[in-house]
Parts: C-alpha cells; structure tokens; sequence
C-alpha cells in the first residue's frame, strides 16, 4: 500500500506581510509587495514570535524560518502545537539558498577590523544553512529527520520533494518542511548585480516582453506535511495533497538554464507521472518565472515539451511578480500559494504583465486572478523551481 | 585602554553584558544562578569576548565550567585580573 503525503498546515513570511493568508489574498487581488527594487518581509518583527536571547542565537533566515513554522504547525497540530505522533516520527527539512550570510559578513568584518578575537562564539550556529531546521526542530521538539537543504532557487522545492520521500518511505508520519532566505545583503546583492541576474530597473514582470532580471526577495514557506491515513484517522484539516515530486539536473551550465527547458521538462513530466497522473489532469501552473529574460524562455518552453497542448489551455503565472524572487525560499512559498489558489479555484495573475513576447504565448493570466475551471473535483496543480547549478525540482499537488 | 578592574566596575560590565545578551535586567544578582538566569556555555563565552575588550582579562572555557552564580564571575575577573 502507498503511503499518500497531504498538507496539513502552512505558514509564510513574505513581503505581502505575515502569514499565508495575506500572501495568497493580497496576491490574487493583484498587489506587489516589491518597493524600491527589494521584496523586503517589512511586516516581520522577531521579537513577535522569539525572546530576545533566541533572536540574537538566529540569523534573520532562521527566525523567519521559526516563525513560519509556528504558524504551519498551530495550524495542523493546534496553537498548542502538542505533536500527534512520537517525536521521532516527526522530521524537520529546511531549504536556504545561502543560510545566514547577514552573519557571515559580519563576522568577517569584526576578522578584518579586530581580529581572530573578536569573531563571535555564535557565527557559526548563525550562519551555517542548516540552522533554521535545528531551530524549528529545538523548539518543537522533533526528533526525525532534520537538515537542511541548499540547491540554490530550488532549495525550498527540494525540501519538500525530499519530506514526501521520508513520509513515503515510512521514516516519518509528519514532517515540517519549508524554505527560508534572508540575504538581502552586501555580498549577495552585489553579486547576482554583477553577473547582470537582478533586474536594473527593480521591477519584476515574469513573461513579459521588458523583463530584465529577477528582483530579490525575502521571507519563508513552511508546511506540515503527514501521511494521508494518519492525518485522516485523527480528523485533521486536509488543505491539500503533494501528489509528486519530480527533480532533474542540466548538467549544463554554472547560472544559465539550458534553452531548450529539456531537463525542466523531464522534470516536470516526473512530477506528473510520480501523481499517477498525465498532462491532461494538470489545471494550473505555478510557474518558476524570474522576470529573467532566459529563465522564462526555457520555462515556457519547458512546459510546452511537458504539457503539450495542454500548456496552452490552462492558466500559468508567477507568484514573484507580486512578491520578487524568495530564492530558497521560493519553492516553499509558491507551493503554499499553488495550493492556496486551487483551494480558492482561482489562478492569482502574474502581476504587472502587458507586453508578449514571440514564443512567449501561455496564458500567463495578466491583469487580475481568473477561475481555475475543471469540474467540481479536486484540482491538480504544478510548482516549478530551477536553481543556479541547472537545479529542476517540481511539484505536483492537488486540493 | 582598559578600564581599572575593581568589583563595582567589573559587575557594571557583566550585568551590562548579560542584559545585552538578553536576561531581564530585574532578575539580575550577585547571588541570581546562572542556570535559572538561563545563562549557558555560548553566553559566558560571549561574556568572556566582552570582558576582554573591557578589562583585558582573558577567560577561557575551563576558566568558567564550574561558575554558578553571577557574582561567582565577578569575583573570577577581578581575580584573574589581580
């Protein structure tokens, strides 16, 4: 018998505020929560959801991490949070892009200005990727698996693929899973600056004909994932079902995706096939779309290899056009918003789209949210995420 | 410069220290136990780092294991310092 993986609580950091609530309404009403070039998290305080001892022990990537978690985890276990399961039996695996880099490059400063001495005894817990995970486990006392991921942009949906797999397997009957990312900062900013991946003009419009780069962003995706009969057995609120995971690698260069979308294809098809599913049961599409003039050409691509004619019938848009690019954290976010708009039977617009391009024809649902149609049945949706390093992994999830 | 190493100076510096690191100001003692002030292992060595550039007195880890009250790390720094 296979083990079945639904969701059973979600919670995010993001810069349309704090929860997954006003992530998902604020983007199908059409908002964009990018001001001055940055999707900066505005709305989070720390010290709202840690004391503060526990906010100095984390960096900013680990206490949005935590407080996302909260949020998931009150909403499947109770505010209490008292695990239903054995600790044991419960995981934690958490996806970053770079971990607490904020730290890194403070450390390093106090090392070139003072010396060896004066390096803080915390730089390492503050900085190592895996850290968010050892928090949220520390603070609700999880004892399954529990590491961290890092596969640059695709680190969040990793994650998650990688939880399905513990839950599938039999090594976990939940698992807290996620992405976070905080590394709007000096090194960070310059750099993806410098190889000319950041957007000059700060505005993020995935698909459209102007694009030209991604805006960076900031925040956190959490989920509860649990295997369907035992969320089932003790009454909880099924929000929806990670059905499949699908990952592949191009193997083809450091940053820029392969043209063709031929591996993020393979991937997404993996994804389908994993659900048990074909192209024709796909009803929407949370596309990876950058707002890089690369990315969103192999993506279309990409799901047009995947989908066939089916790409062209269902809608396809871009959480980053309202909230810029959450890099680790983005697969965690988008997977919450996939599910949020199937929930809602409504596909939230890729905010800010006017101009198409040649060979850029989906239906990247511009202006304002429109209905996911598909009967009266559970509808099936698809998340994609492509790291730097020719990363793929896509989801493949229904509610 | 470092500034002199007398008891009131050193316990200014630690208690400045421990609130910095996060205890509550008003739970804070000569007599208060590190334990219940919830003080662990990273904190003293963060302690450590900032009596050093206060005093310049060097605290190592072995310095500190058996420490169990605040004012038992009072009396260590102006001891060592002495």
């Amino acid at each position: 018998m296979t083990r079945r993986v639904v969701i059973t609580g979600v919670g995010a950091i993001t810069p349309l505020g704090v929860g997954a609530k006003p992530l998902i309404e604020r983007w199908s009403a059409g908002e964009c929560g990018i001001a001055d070039g940055f999707g900066r998290a505005l709305e989070f305080d720390p010290l709202d959801f840690l004391s503060k001892k526990e906010t100095r022990r984390m960096d900013r990537f680990a206490q949005m991490g935590v407080a996302a978690a909260r949020e998931a985890i009150g909403q499947a276990f109770g505010e209490e949070g008292e695990l239903p399961y054995e600790a044991h039996r419960v995981g934690c695996v958490i996806g970053t892009g770079i971990g607490g880099l904020p730290s890194l490059e403070e450390n390093q400063q106090k090392l070139i200005e003072r010396g060896e001495k004066a390096v803080s005894p915390l730089a390492v817990p503050l900085m190592m990727g895996n850290a968010a995970a050892a928090a949220v486990a520390m603070r609700h006392d999880l004892h399954g698996h529990c590491y961290g991921v890092v596969s640059a942009c695709a680190a969040g949906a990793h994650a998650l693929g990688d939880a399905s797999r513990i839950i599938r397997a039999g090594d976990a009957d939940a698992v807290v899973t996620g992405g976070t990312e905080a590394a709007i900062s000096g090194v960070a900013v310059a750099a993806f600056g410098a190889m000319e991946a950041t957007s000059p003009t700060g505005i993020s419009r995935p698909f459209d004909a102007r694009r030209d780069g991604f805006v960076m962003g900031e925040g956190a995706g959490i989920l509860v994932l649990e295997e369907k009969e035992a969320a089932e057995a003790r009454g909880a609120e099924i929000l929806g079902e990670l059905l499949g995971y699908g990952a592949t690698c191009d193997g083809y260069h450091l940053t820029a995706p392969q043209p063709e979308g031929t591996e993020a294809a393979r991937a997404i098809s993996l994804a389908v096939a994993d659900a048990g599913l074909t192209a024709v049961d796909v009803d929407y599409v949370n596309a990876h779309g950058t707002s890089t003039p690369l990315n969103d050409r192999s993506e279309t691509m990409a799901l047009k290899l995947a989908l066939g004619e089916r790409a062209a019938d269902i809608p396809v848009s871009s959480t980053k056009s309202a909230i810029g690019h959450l890099l680790g954290a983005a697969g965690a976010v988008e997977a919450i918003a996939t599910v949020e708009a199937l929930r809602a039977r409504t596909a939230p617009p890729t905010v800010g789209w006017e101009e198409a391009e040649e060979g850029l024809d989906l239906d990247y649902v511009p202006g304002t949210a429109k209905p996911i149609e598909n009967g009266e049945g559970p509808l099936v949706g698809i998340s994609n995420s492509f790291g730097f390093g020719g990363h793929n992994a896509v989801l493949c999830l229904a509610a | 410069m470092p500034t002199d190493v007398n008891t009131d100076n050193v316990e200014k510096v630690i208690f400045d220290g421990l609130v910095e690191l996060g205890t509550e100001r008003d739970e804070l003692s000569r007599e208060a136990s590190l334990e219940d002030l919830d003080v662990d292992s990273l904190d003293l060595v963060e302690l450590a780092q900032i009596v050093e550039d206060e005093f310049g007195v060097e605290l190592r880890g072995d310095d500190v294991k058996d420490v169990k009250t605040v004012g038992e790390v009072i009396d260590l720094v102006v001891a060592k310092a002495g």
